[in-house]
């Protein structure tokens, strides 16, 4: 029986405007078991990383945390004091950012930044955190780390400094690490590396993984159960190879149809889901992605669905639900946005051509 | 956004991968050395500070006459092998005094720097890190101090205090922090939200922690920029103050009262205003070109 080392329950965090109340986080509950590997997805916007820093507390201004509960083992997030919550960041749960150009500071060492993380706990005695930083640094791939501690940010590579920022983030053996899209800025080899990397450690160390991305591949290839969110909250969640299979939500549906693969054929073109995100701060009633929905019904626009179970540890908040849409009114779907997509490339290649005969 | 694959082996780096380890300060320093303008006014601001120093040693070494003694006979006397820049109204050599008057400029301009960073600095410190309503009140009484007239409110304070080097110094000091202190606060509201601070947070690192480690050393360089650029205007304030008669005050030599002294002479021999003026613009320049030469070796733009 997997033991959950976090829990949110009903977490609710607004951002209070001058244009009203921004609803980030609504009503979001989810839990990470202990070594766990767990991929938050959805659209720029739609409440990731504020339920990541939701859980160390770290919401910026002028956002706060309304309602809810986190529960890290039996001790609650929210009801932390001052002094609790900096032992708790770092020390039981770590976060690294998406950033790893600005996410260290640029005129001191790494080494020394590193040490720091440990030295701001109690775990280890100063000693022991100056002859930690080369294991970890080693630990997380960086070549020669004896010397390279003694470098400054910008003579790292990306790749090494996000490695250095995982290596800051594990500093302290916390049991959980919060990833926020840790490969955005890298390119492609290097986000590999990345990968290969986490996965590593999570099996290495046992320490659990929330990983927050708009990249699909990238949960595909490290975590073992999805949440998908959308405007604040749940939409679906389940393990990984199911919600890939099988997809319930039209958003996790559209999600999977816009990701661009390798080795489909050159015929087939990338569906794009149409439309926003909604404005936080005016929410549509209903179902809060019915505007951009192509198999809404009217209810869609009146009530709004909650998470039911909608297969084996699967949960998803439709009225409608991918099984019931029969598969020709989906293939038509891709095919309308096929058909208008390869229109627009036909007449884009036939102006190039008359620009060409008319030089 | 493409597949990533998992990667072959990382460990394939070797020693040559290795770049050659520079500090930021010691690529602060080569980019400076590169700068001629800077280094000579580095070379001179240390020969300035070497005389200022060694000027009392020399007097008894009989080098250099003594400042202070007068010899009405000779007075007004042109530049001669006994006084190399000539003597002013009442016969004190003009050379020795332009040495002993550097003690003061110099010493007034470096340490009034020392009160800006105390109370602009703390200020400036703290106003933008705590924010809210700490740091609209702290600012709105920076406004109110940068309102009042600088050259009358040193004026009033040095002539409450009486006029001596302290009471200069520290008048200066009080006056004009302000600057820094908005710099100050600046640099820590745009440092406070990089990411690097965020990530400070999340690892657990203390609140004075991230202050001491992270804010203050990364808003180094333009403070100290600012600094270097307010040592001439200091330098500056005490020659007007001396001049006007409330700064230091005679017998004591400093460039101000040895411009006001050979003003009183200037038809007859011009010179005794020239010599402390040039000495006052040769150190205003330096100081200025230091603090170009650091500005821009410290602007991570200018790398090449």
């Amino acid at each position: 029986m997997p033991v959950p080392i976090l829990r949110v329950e009903d977490l609710k965090t607004q951002f209070f405007t001058s244009r009203g109340v921004v609803q980030a986080v609504d009503g979001v509950s989810l839990h990470v078991n202990e070594g766990e590997t767990v991929g938050v997805v959805g659209e720029s916007g739609c409440g990731k990383t504020m339920t990541a820093l939701s859980i160390l507390r770290l919401v910026p201004e002028p956002g706060r945390i309304v309602s809810g509960h986190i529960w890290f083992r039996d001790r609650d997030v929210t009801k932390m004091d001052v002094e609790q919550i900096r032992e708790f960041r770092g020390n039981d749960v770590a976060m690294i950012f998406q950033d790893p150009m600005t996410s260290l500071n640029p005129v001191t060492r790494v080494g020394i930044q590193i040490e720091e993380a440990m030295t701001a706990h109690e775990r280890f005695s100063a000693r022991d955190a100056l002859g930690r930083v080369v294991p970890l640094l080693q630990r997380v791939r960086i070549p020669a780390a004896d010397r390279r501690k003694e470098d400054y940010p910008h003579q790292f590579s990306g790749g090494m400094r996000q490695r250095a920022m995982i290596a800051m983030g594990l500093a302290n053996e916390p049991s959980l690490l919060i990833a926020d899209e840790p490969t955005t800025a890298l390119d492609v080899t290097v986000q590999a590396q990345i990968v290969t990397l986490l996965k590593q450690l999570n099996r290495e160390l046992g320490t659990a993984i929330m990983l927050i991305t708009h990249n699909m591949a990238l949960v595909a290839s490290i975590c073992t159960r999805v949440i998908v969110m959308y405007a604040g909250r749940i939409v679906e969640e389940g393990p990984v190879g199911q919600i890939f299979k099988n997809p319930q939500h039209p958003y996790t549906w559209s999600l999977l149809r816009s990701v661009p693969r390798v080795d489909e054929t050159r015929r087939s073109r990338l569906v794009s889901i149409t439309g926003l995100p909604p404005d936080l701060v005016r929410l549509p009633p209903g179902c809060k992605f019915h505007p951009r929905c192509a198999f809404r019904v009217d209810r869609c626009s009146e009530d709004e669905p909650s998470l039911e179970e909608v297969g084996d540890r699967q949960v998803a908040r439709c009225w409608v639900l991918m099984r019931n849409v029969p598969q020709e009114a989906a293939k038509e779907l891709e095919a309308v946005t096929i058909s208008q997509e390869a229109a627009q490339e036909l007449k884009a290649v036939s102006e190039l051509e008359e620009a060409a005969d008319g030089s | 956004m493409a597949v990533p694959m998992p990667s072959a082996s990382l460990e394939l780096q070797h020693d040559w991968d290795v770049p050659e380890q520079v500090g930021l300060w010691t690529d602060v320093w080569r980019r400076f050395r590169r700068n001629r303008l800077a280094v000579g006014g580095a070379v001179i601001v240390v020969i300035l500070i070497l005389d200022a120093a060694l000027a009392g040693v020399l007097v008894q070494l009989g080098i250099i006459q003594d400042p202070i003694k007068q010899h009405v006979e000779t007075s007004l006397a042109g530049p001669s092998a006994q006084h190399l820049l000539g003597t002013d109204y009442l016969g004190r050599d003009t050379l020795s005094r332009l040495m002993f008057g550097a003690r003061i400029s110099l010493s007034i301009g470096i340490l009034v720097q020392g009160i800006y960073v105390l109370i602009g600095g703390t200020i400036g410190l703290i106003a933008g890190y705590a924010g809210g309503r700490v740091d609209n009140l702290l600012m709105r009484f920076t406004d109110i101090w940068y309102a009042f007239p600088d050259l009358l409110f040193v004026l009033v304070l040095v002539s409450v205090f009486s006029p001596s080097l302290l009471s200069i110094f520290v008048a200066i000091g009080i006056v004009n922090w302000v600057n820094l202190a908005r710099l100050v606060r600046g640099q820590v509201l745009s440092i406070k939200e990089k990411e690097f601070v965020e990530s400070a947070r999340a690892v657990g690192s203390s609140q004075i922690k991230i202050v001491l480690r992270h804010l203050v050393p990364n808003a180094l360089g333009p403070v100290l920029v600012t600094l270097t650029f307010g040592i001439p205007a200091a330098i500056f304030l005490e020659a007007a103050l001396s001049y006007i008669g409330v700064g230091i005050q005679p017998p004591t030599p400093s460039w101000g009262v040895m411009i006001q002294d050979g003003y009183q002479a200037i038809y007859a021999s011009p010179l005794q205003v020239a010599f402390p003026g040039i000495a006052i613009a040769i150190t205003m320049l330096s100081f200025t070109f230091i603090g170009d030469g650091l500005r821009d070796a410290l602007d991570p733009r200018m790398r090449r």
